[in-house]
């Protein structure tokens, strides 16, 4: 098995995103962790295929050498679905933006999460049609002032997470355009779990969304704002790590270590091997400034894949079968002869 | 009905009879009872000759209702039999039928024809008074008895429908293997005994070639070319499909044969069917899409798709009547344009049609062959009638047909790989699929130059149009010369393509056998059109060209081929021609200045 470096997996195209772009530390992030992908999996690179829709985001197969498919808008689940159901063998990753995967690709995104076929799907949040220059997505925040909104949206966003987890999908994580290591963190997950593995990365637009995800991204608060789930750790944040998240009735809240009695040993313990969504929809539904923005994996079970699946069936009944060829179906059933 | 109708048709198939059958039901599955709409019937034409159509008119017709009189009985020849259940024909029947009187026959013009008015129900009902099955149960089994009495008019041992009920009902519900023998037994005696049925008739078996035969219908057949095409080619099958009628069948048979290397996807919609299928195409498999009209229109973005990105891929459209959800039961040849154009850009693809029940199989496989020896989408042309009717058919053998070869990549012996380098006789791309070292490559929507890199330079854009274009033209040396039937030159071509080849042949034959003169062209092939249609069509003076829509197909021949005198013959009616329907329109195109 070849051992691979980042390097391996940049094409020769050049990059054209805008300079500030959040694309690219998810290109990067995706590039170095290939080669511990292939490691693990014990799989070379050609098995590895890159698929994407339309938009910004989804010229990110380009600038990969690996086999790629930068298809048509909305429809790089469904394409993505085909090539892993065809050949399970493959290691499927899927670039798509917000407007890609949950406008008119929201159906085949929804029904990819409930047949849990495995594919890594990377979304990218920046909350705005970018090569369209600017109009407003599924995850523009109410009010967003676009060149389609000019008075502001009266649509509500969708929640990516909650989205996921709504259509009971066996893995979420979420990442900061800007946290490189997380990034690369969350794909590793991913890239472990077998199923549909989606990965949402708040990327800023620099052109026509500038700082939609600021309140969290700077540097000068995202501790304090943010709240980096790992299974087994406790829900700590905070520049000072002083604060917490404990469940109060039925809702999550947030509270200081050491003020009113609250101890460390207070602070929720993250498990998202559990199959009961409860707390991790409430964590995934968190958003500033009511409580920190939860990264990291959110929600990672173990389900029957599709694609598996699929593939067994075809097994068990093959093994089953009385014949194999055409010759033999065509002289299956009724027949009579002429003489 | 359809059940007892092609329980009729499969035993005369096996009998060695012609046979062509159609159903013709209404898109509810329980459409109301005993209303016109709601009528479904089963049309079964069989000879002591090869039967080329379902038939324009019948010789005896079975209505288990007034509405299924009312609705069939403009089909009626004057010497026709007509079998009614009598115990339907009570007053509230006859009213929801919208008969005034209660005389239908004489209401309706047909009480010339020879009538038996059978209490089926009742008679039934005494058959299997002992047979400890309940009312509702006994009531569905007066379809049997019908049989039962259509098999002795037609001189048909019982044998079939036993061995039939035996097959059926002998592992799951033996109880009901003796009630249903034994009525089908007493609607062939009370048949017997009755005076009412003047003749009984026996049509021998047909003279057909020899060999081992098998009914099938079009989407079977459909489904079956295509395993053989890839049982040929040496690749899996996948199908990504949604449900829609009349193609859902082709997925239905399809997922049944898992242990032929078949791989069958029910999509959430018909984009993610097709896109499904093109992601199986660029991972190395024989894919394919099927589809109906709606559906065809919604799969139109990922077909241009898949002529951009060069990739194989077969999309069967079985055309139904539109626009739109139109008449989803009812058969059309309406989607031709759209098949050729129905793309943004300039957009070519292959496309061609079946022209029978049985050719399905054969128009399949040539898609599959096409698609993956020229590397393109192929778009094959079913319709309901085809779909859903069937006919006998000689068992092929696979060795008798041609080897399919995928023209996949080899990797370059140095430097990368180029996706769109072109082959110098077909101009097709070459097959790189994952998982095979050195051939990493991209694909997509977008334009590209033969590196395969992003290009919007205009003399690229000319260039790679151009070749698509020319592809796809280059299929024509692929494919089989056009072939006349009759003499190659003369005053009248007949030129028709896809289901109405059977109609057209027996119209033809019906004008020769009245000493008339006229020829018959046929397409299987509609882009490319074959390399000899300018010649052929340029033996005649006049060419009439016959289809179910408003003249698509003349279109493009006038523009394809242009210059030649085009006559029409068209019908738009979710129905199939009827034979005499052409030969009006022959003897007028005969007569025409």
């Amino acid at each position: 098995m070849a051992k691979y470096t980042f390097k391996d997996f940049k094409s020769d195209q050049e990059v054209r995103w805008c300079p500030g772009c959040g694309d690219y530390s998810v290109l990067a992030a995706l590039q170095q962790v290939l080669p511990t992908v292939c490691e693990e999996k014990g799989i070379d690179k050609e098995k590895v295929v890159v698929v994407s829709g339309i938009g910004c985001s989804s010229r990110l197969p380009y600038y990969m050498d690996t086999f790629g498919f930068h298809s048509i808008h909305g429809r790089a689940t469904a394409i993505a679905t085909g090539v892993k159901v065809a050949n399970p063998e493959l290691c499927v990753w899927q670039a798509s933006g917000d407007g890609d995967a949950l406008a008119i690709g929201g159906n085949h995104f929804i029904h990819a999460i409930r047949r849990n076929v495995d594919l890594n799907i990377m979304l990218f949040n920046n909350r705005i049609y970018g090569m369209t220059k600017g109009q407003y997505s599924p995850t523009s925040k109410l009010g967003a002032v676009t060149k389609t909104s000019p008075y502001g949206t009266v649509e509500a966003p969708f929640n990516p997470g909650s989205l996921v987890l709504g259509a009971k999908g066996s893995f979420f994580a979420r990442s900061l355009d800007v946290d490189l290591p997380l990034n690369k963190e969350i794909m590793l997950a991913a890239s472990r779990h077998k199923g549909t593995s989606v990965m949402e990365f708040l990327t800023n637009c620099v052109i026509f969304n500038n700082g939609t995800h600021a309140e969290i991204t700077d540097k000068a608060y995202r501790a304090d704002r943010t709240v980096v789930l790992r299974a087994g750790e406790r829900m700590i944040f905070g520049k000072d790590r002083d604060k917490g998240l404990v469940l109060d009735g039925w809702k999550l809240k947030v509270v200081r270590i050491g003020e009113g009695g609250v101890t460390e040993d207070d602070i929720l313990v993250h498990d998202p091997h559990a199959d009961n969504l409860g707390l991790q929809m409430m964590l995934a539904d968190m958003k500033y400034p009511d409580y920190p923005v939860a990264l990291g994996v959110i929600r990672d079970v173990a389900e029957p894949t599709y694609d598996e699946a699929v593939a067994a069936q075809c097994a068990s009944v093959s093994a089953k079968a009385r014949f194999h060829s055409v010759d033999e179906l065509l002289a299956s059933g009724a027949t009579w002869q002429v003489k | 009905m359809q059940l007892t109708g092609s329980l009729f048709a499969n035993m005369s198939a096996v009998f060695g009879n012609g046979l062509s059958t159609f159903p013709d039901y209404p898109a509810e599955i329980r459409a109301p009872k005993g209303t016109v709409s709601g009528v479904s019937g089963f049309q079964v034409h069989i000879g002591n000759h090869p039967v080329n159509t379902p038939g324009d008119f019948c010789d005896m017709l079975v209505a288990m209702n007034p509405a299924a009189l009312k609705a069939n009985a403009k089909w009626l020849k004057r010497t026709a039999l007509v079998l009614v259940n009598e115990d339907a024909f009570d007053d509230a029947g006859l009213a929801k039928a919208g008969f005034t009187g209660d005389d239908p026959f004489e209401e309706l013009g047909i009480a010339d024809r020879t009538l038996i008015v059978a209490p089926i129900t009742t008679l039934t009902r005494k058959s299997l008074a002992d047979s400890g099955l309940d009312n509702s149960s006994i009531d569905k089994c007066k379809n049997m008895f019908t049989l039962g009495m259509a098999c002795y008019i037609y001189s048909r041992q019982l044998d079939y429908v036993y061995q039939y009920i035996e097959g059926k009902f002998g592992k799951k519900h033996p109880e009901m293997v003796a009630p249903n023998k034994k009525v089908v037994a007493d609607g062939y005696n009370y048949a017997a005994a009755i005076q009412a049925v003047p003749n009984t008739y026996t049509v021998a078996p047909a003279d057909l070639p020899k060999g081992t035969y098998r009914n099938i219908t079009g989407n079977q057949a459909v489904a079956w070319g295509l395993m053989a095409a890839a049982e040929k080619a040496g690749l899996p099958l996948f199908c990504g499909s949604y449900p829609i009628t009349p193609a859902t069948a082709i997925l239905e048979e399809l997922a049944i044969y898992k242990h032929l290397n078949v791989k069958t996807m029910q999509t959430e919609d018909e984009i993610a069917g097709i896109c499904t299928a093109i992601g199986a195409a660029f991972a190395g498999q024989l894919a394919v899409t099927t589809t109906s009209g709606p559906g065809l229109s919604l799969k139109s973005e990922a077909m241009g798709l898949a002529v951009m990105t060069e990739l194989p891929l077969v999309v069967v459209d079985v055309q139904r009547a539109g626009p739109c959800t139109g008449m989803p039961t009812k058969t059309e040849q309406t989607d031709l344009c759209e098949a050729l154009y129905g793309r943004n850009g300039e957009s070519p693809m292959v496309v061609l049609c079946a022209h029978s029940p049985a050719h399905c199989f054969d128009a399949a496989f040539q898609a599959a062959k096409i698609a993956l020896e020229h590397m393109t989408p192929v778009l094959l042309l079913s319709e309901g009638f085809l779909g859903n009717g069937s006919e006998p058919w000689r068992i092929p053998s696979m060795a008798g047909y041609p080897a399919i070869q995928p023209r996949f990549a080899a990797v370059p012996a140095e430097g990368r790989f180029l996706p769109f380098e072109r082959d110098g006789k077909t101009l097709s791309r070459a097959w790189a699929t994952p998982g095979r070292a050195g051939l990493e490559h991209r694909v997509g929507g977008l334009e590209k130059n033969h590196r395969g890199v992003l290009s919007t330079d205009p003399d690229n854009h000319a260039l790679m149009v151009a070749e698509r274009a020319e592809k796809v033209a280059r299929v024509a040396a692929d494919i089989p010369a056009l072939r006349v039937d009759g003499p190659a030159a003369g005053n009248l071509l007949v030129v028709g393509w896809g289901g109405t080849y059977g109609h057209l042949l027996s119209a033809v034959d019906e004008v020769r056998k009245a000493g008339g003169t006229v020829s018959l062209a046929h397409f299987d092939f509609i882009n490319p059109l074959p390399a000899n249609t300018e010649e052929v069509l340029s033996g005649f003076d006049r060419i009439l060209v016959c289809e179910l829509n408003s003249g698509q197909f003349a279109g493009y021949l006038r523009s394809r081929c242009p210059g030649h005198r085009y006559l029409q013959c068209n019908k738009v009616q979710g129905q199939t021609f009827l034979v005499e329907e052409v030969v009006a329109g022959i003897r007028k195109a005969l007569e025409e200045e």
